[in-house]
């Protein structure tokens, strides 16, 4: 087996080294700060940013917790693929559903 | 004992599979790491967990679209701005944000065999979604003495279904967290156990990404 071949099973291994516990309890800092950003949008008057910040927060945090501690972001391209095909067809059946109702009832 | 006799024993033993995996192991299989081989050089449990969590978008993909479709469509009972206690849910989001710190946690330990802190986290993530599921059922219940039942209007239809399915998923991690911790205290599996804690964490965080969406589109932004 020649080197190329090793390294990628060793991607594949299920015991490839994940977070170490004090990058969890940092990103799980950020995340907690993110949250409280999200609920201070009820106490204090964002403006027209209220939407936008809300909406970023949200995708941020889901990001976030997919990439990290889900550790999809160092997972094979097909455990990407099965997951993102299904966020995306959600996504997909969002709009349709949105279309179908605004603009074709 | 004679060559037939052999046979016959040999035979009555034969597995199908076992020639599979034989087959598999020497010729077109490629090492998971974790001791069992699969034509992919990947482990099928992560591949059908990742595979379950895509369809599990769509799912609530559909329930996330049929809430913002109908959150509007209030004729009768109270408005969500009336009974949303913001302050109790913000609690119940964080509460379960940082079990899936614990989670993590969890499965580092696993993946470093110590057993003992794995079941500590597992036991503090089980607590923290029964915290979550608890509040929940306080949630619904103070709503529903507000005059919101399910069938009131669109908008709690959608509201109580969207919400009671992640209760739901919830409450099933929190069976799984308690089950593999009872197993490991057992020593009862099978197989590669930091592998199963992070299965079971992958399904746990997939619900928290959930309550990420829910929390924002259904508490933070009004109807």
């Amino acid at each position: 087996m020649n080197a190329t071949a090793t390294d990628t099973h060793e991607q594949h291994d299920s015991h490839a080294p994940g977070l170490s516990d004090a990058t969890a309890i940092k990103i799980a800092l950020i995340l907690a700060a993110m949250t409280a950003l999200e609920v201070s949008t009820y106490y204090v008057d964002f403006g027209a940013f209220f939407m936008p910040v809300l909406m970023v927060l949200m995708v941020v945090k889901f990001f976030t917790v997919v990439s990290y501690f889900m550790h999809l972001k160092f997972e094979h391209q097909m455990f990407k693929l099965l997951f993102y095909t299904g966020l995306g067809l959600a996504l997909f059946v969002y709009f349709v559903a949105l279309a179908t109702f605004k603009f074709f009832s | 004992m004679t060559h037939r006799c052999l046979v016959a024993k040999k035979r009555k033993s034969w597995h199908p599979l076992d020639d599979v995996a034989v087959l598999t192991s020497h010729d077109t299989g490629h090492d998971t790491g974790n001791g069992h081989s699969t034509s992919t050089g990947l482990s099928n449990n992560k591949m059908a967990m990742w595979l379950f969590l895509g369809s599990e978008c769509l799912l609530f993909g559909g329930l996330i679209s049929t809430y913002m479709l109908y959150r509007g469509r209030i004729t009768q009972g109270p408005r969500p701005s009336q009974i949303f206690d913001i302050p109790f849910t913000s609690v119940s989001s964080f509460v379960l944000l940082m079990s899936s710190l614990t989670m993590v946690l969890a499965v580092t330990s696993a993946q470093r065999k110590d057993n003992e802190r794995t079941k500590l986290w597992l036991t503090i993530t089980a607590l923290l979604g029964a915290t979550f599921v608890g509040g929940q059922v306080y949630e619904f219940t103070a709503f529903y003495n507000e005059g919101l039942g399910f069938t009131t209007n669109l908008f709690s239809s959608s509201f109580y279904t969207l919400t009671g399915f992640h209760g739901v998923h919830v409450t099933v991690g929190v069976i799984m967290l308690l089950s593999l911790r009872g197993i490991i205290s057992a020593n009862k599996d099978t197989g590669d156990r930091a592998e199963v804690v992070e299965l079971i964490g992958l399904y746990w965080h997939f619900v928290d990404i959930v309550w990420i969406i829910i929390f924002t589109l259904v508490y933070l932004i009004p109807a």
